[in-house]
């Protein structure tokens, strides 16, 4: 207990020093929180109605960032795998922060999801015992589950390290090992019943897909790890904690494997959709090429392609993919890319046509954008403080001073 | 005949939205349910509201404290606070179902002054309800939209309507080349018309993503929805293939003077912002044995409503004679609502 009180103490005097570019940093990610929040706020007086949400498009902005979000939570498996199991030591540097960086993009996915709800207040009602969780039936019901049983894994587990480590003792494998076994198949799990959800719905052919699932895995191995490599690169410059070539060049390759996989799955959705026109192409045909005088996804979707192509480009080269600085890059665009063609490239043609063939367009209002970058401020912000606690942990740093201290 | 809908208002300024008349909030006029649910969103009366509750739990503090303005305030505000907390619909015993309405309407008579009548009314034994819909007589007059949007209390502001009305060119029936959002003279030359809305699926796929069970199919057969347990997610709205569902993206809002006061709990009792709602068939009518409103209002007799288990039924006759077809069947949801020509 001693030892906890020690360490959020220790913790809490770690996140508020640091160097005036940190405390820049975080100054500018607590005004988009706040500037979102005031935008939340109108949404909350006025409802929904402030969002470009319609009845006809139903789900916008919010659900196409928790949607991709989820795959970014997926991905910290690529790092867990490898070190407990596999005993890989050169992925073991980057696992900490593989597990912080999905601890962020489940607060992020969990406040989206959240903030897109009619009735936040009686947000409850899913809460089983004194709610009604309609389990096994909805798979929103089992997204529910997994979201929260995966951001149980990923906080104890990293705590649990952190902690001993702190004491500068050695974490007992039998404790965590389970856990983390368990997490691996969680992590998969998410994404596929994050993609269930949307893919369960015959009332809508864009996503009634037995593609969708594994699209969404080999989307998400590609965008998680190529944050990871971007965070990793920033972690390296500006903290001492030392990450090896080794290390980036190894979580390259699972962007790079995951990237060629993921186009050969766009290839063979774009030839079911092009190859043999029918009325369920129309969302794919809107996307690309607008039907009529709408084409709003139009200029979205090809620069998700074109960014999508020369990343997977830079990194299938090996000689282009070792030079560090093209690699940040190819992973920048690989993250925007597939940030667009999983977000809005995905939730919104699902919408258009409507049911009965309707061609109504969406476009997120100030608000939903102001509550989408606050959001994603908050992301930034956990992951900042998770990696300020974490990294002088590790490298030894931050010790606990008990018992010589002793107050 | 004419039929205007407004368009929802895109952009987001909060004066807009907050006053959709350009009124001041002052001198609005009070409104059915919107004022109310703008006051509870306010935080301070919100808390006001929370405090009450808790004076009002006591007896002792009643008499010898006025925090709260009057009796009625603090009465409104425990009758919140138990609402707020009150289980799903479905599950609720006769008692509990009975409480509920009971505290609505009291509800309702201390914001308004009025009186209203909720039915908590159970599906009738040995009935099945179902809908035929006679293609040839529909001439795109939308009454039955006017009648729906009046019998079941549905926002004037963002003119929400739970039924649409297909207009199509003759010589095909392809819904993609129709229009269900037209502003001209009705019966154009050369057009026919069909209306869809909530068909009552008998396997609703809306029913099943719902989760917290907040949409369930009734022992007649009209899939109905607990507005009080709603959260709001939208999720049966994808879910539907039919677009048969609402969603109250703004505090609903209906003169006084307009507000239909025999209401249902699972049909036309007044709504709240960020929760569905669609047609219930009229449930305050038909467990009555009366028509829906579209059914009533239509002026050409296009639409035919009624108990499928009874074999005497005017519905059983149109099966049995007319061939009868429904939409999107190859989805295998078992609309109880079908379609037909002369």
């Amino acid at each position: 207990m001693k030892v906890a009180i020690s360490l959020i103490y220790d913790g809490f005097k770690e996140v508020t020093k640091g160097t005036t570019a940190y405390h820049i940093w975080m100054a500018v990610l607590t005004l988009l929180m706040l500037f979102g929040a005031y935008a939340y706020y109108q949404q909350i007086v006025h409802g929904l109605a402030v969002t470009g949400m319609t009845d006809r498009v139903s789900w916008g902005l919010y659900i196409s960032n928790f949607t991709f979000l989820v795959g970014v939570a997926a991905a910290a498996v690529m790092l867990v795998l490898p070190t407990y199991i596999l005993k890989d030591i050169d992925f073991s540097q980057a696992v900490l922060i593989g597990e912080g960086m999905a601890v962020s993009a489940l607060v992020m996915c969990l406040a989206f999801v959240t903030v897109d709800m009619g009735g936040p207040a009686r947000l409850w009602h899913i809460i089983p015992v004194i709610g009604v969780l309609n389990w096994p039936n909805s798979m929103l019901a089992w997204d529910v589950i997994v979201l929260n049983g995966y951001l149980f894994f990923n906080l104890t587990i990293p705590f649990y390290l952190l902690y001993y480590h702190y004491q500068g003792r050695k974490p007992r494998e039998a404790v965590y090992l389970p856990g983390v076994l368990i997490s691996v198949f969680w992590a998969v799990g998410i994404h596929l019943v994050t993609a269930f959800l949307y893919a369960g719905l015959p009332a809508r052919p864009f996503w009634n897909s037995a593609l969708l699932g594994p699209r969404f895995l080999a989307s998400a191995f590609a965008a998680g790890p190529a944050l990871i490599i971007l965070a990793l690169a920033v972690i390296r410059k500006y903290t001492p904690y030392s990450i090896a070539d080794k290390t980036i060049d190894k979580i390259a390759m699972v962007v790079t494997v995951a990237a060629q996989i993921n186009l050969i799955m766009l290839g063979s959705e774009l030839f079911k959709e092009f190859y043999s026109v029918t009325h369920h192409s129309n969302s794919a045909i809107y996307m690309f090429f607008g039907i009529g005088n709408k084409n709003a996804l139009v200029p979205w979707i090809w620069t998700s392609i074109g960014l999508n192509l020369l990343a997977t480009v830079i990194l299938t080269i090996n000689r282009l993919r070792r030079k560090h600085n093209l690699l940040y890059l190819a992973c920048a665009l690989l993250f925007v890319a597939i940030w667009i063609d999983k977000g809005m490239g995905l939730i919104i043609p699902g919408f258009i046509p409507g049911p009965w063939g309707n061609i109504v367009e969406y476009f997120p209002t100030w608000v939903e954008i102001a509550v989408t970058i606050g959001i994603w401020a908050l992301g930034a912000f956990v992951f900042t403080l998770l990696v300020k606690i974490a990294v002088p942990i590790e490298i030894g740093k931050l010790r606990y001073r008990g018992n010589q201290s002793a107050g | 005949m004419f039929f205007r809908r407004k368009k929802k208002n895109q952009d987001a300024c909060p004066s807009v939205a907050d006053n959709p008349k350009g009124a001041g909030c002052s001198c609005r006029q009070q409104d059915g349910y919107e004022q109310v649910i703008n006051k509870s969103l306010d935080r301070r009366s919100a808390l006001k509201g929370l405090t009450a509750g808790l004076l009002a739990g006591s007896s002792l503090l009643n008499t010898s404290c006025s925090i709260t303005s009057n009796e009625d305030e603090k009465e409104l505000a425990a009758l919140k606070w138990e609402e707020y907390f009150k289980g799903n619909y479905k599950l609720m015993t006769d008692e509990e179902k009975r409480a509920t309405v009971e505290r609505l309407e009291r509800m309702y008579a201390l914001r308004n002054g009025g009186k209203i009548n909720i039915s908590d009314k159970g599906p009738v034994k040995d009935v099945l309800y179902g809908y035929a819909f006679n293609i040839s007589k529909c001439r795109g007059y939308m009454d039955c939209i006017n009648a729906c949007v009046k019998e079941n209390n549905q926002d004037r502001d963002s003119q929400m309507q739970y039924i649409r009305i297909h207009e199509f060119k003759k010589g095909q029936m392809n819904f993609e080349m129709a229009d269900d959002n037209f502003y001209h003279e009705v019966p154009a030359e050369g057009h026919f018309y069909l209306g869809t809305q909530c068909f009552h699926c008998d396997n609703p796929p809306c029913v099943n993503v719902c989760p917290v069970e907040a949409t369930w199919k009734e022992k007649d057969g009209i899939v109905v929805i607990d507005y009080d347990w709603c959260i709001g997610c939208r999720y049966c709205q994808a879910a539907c293939p039919y677009d048969g569902r609402r969603f109250n993206w703004s505090a609903p809002h209906v003169p006084e003077n307009e507000i239909n006061k025999d209401q249902h709990y699972l049909g036309n009792r007044l709504r709240k912002k960020g929760v569905m709602e669609k047609c219930t068939f009229c449930i305050q009518r038909s467990r009555n044995g009366q028509n829906p409103a579209c059914v009533e209002a239509c002026p050409t007799g296009a639409r035919i409503f009624g108990n499928l288990l009874d074999p005497n039924s005017t519905i059983r006759w149109v099966l049995a004679n007319k061939k009868v077809f429904r939409l999107k069947e190859d989805l295998g949801t078992e609309p109880k609502f079908w379609y037909f020509m002369d």
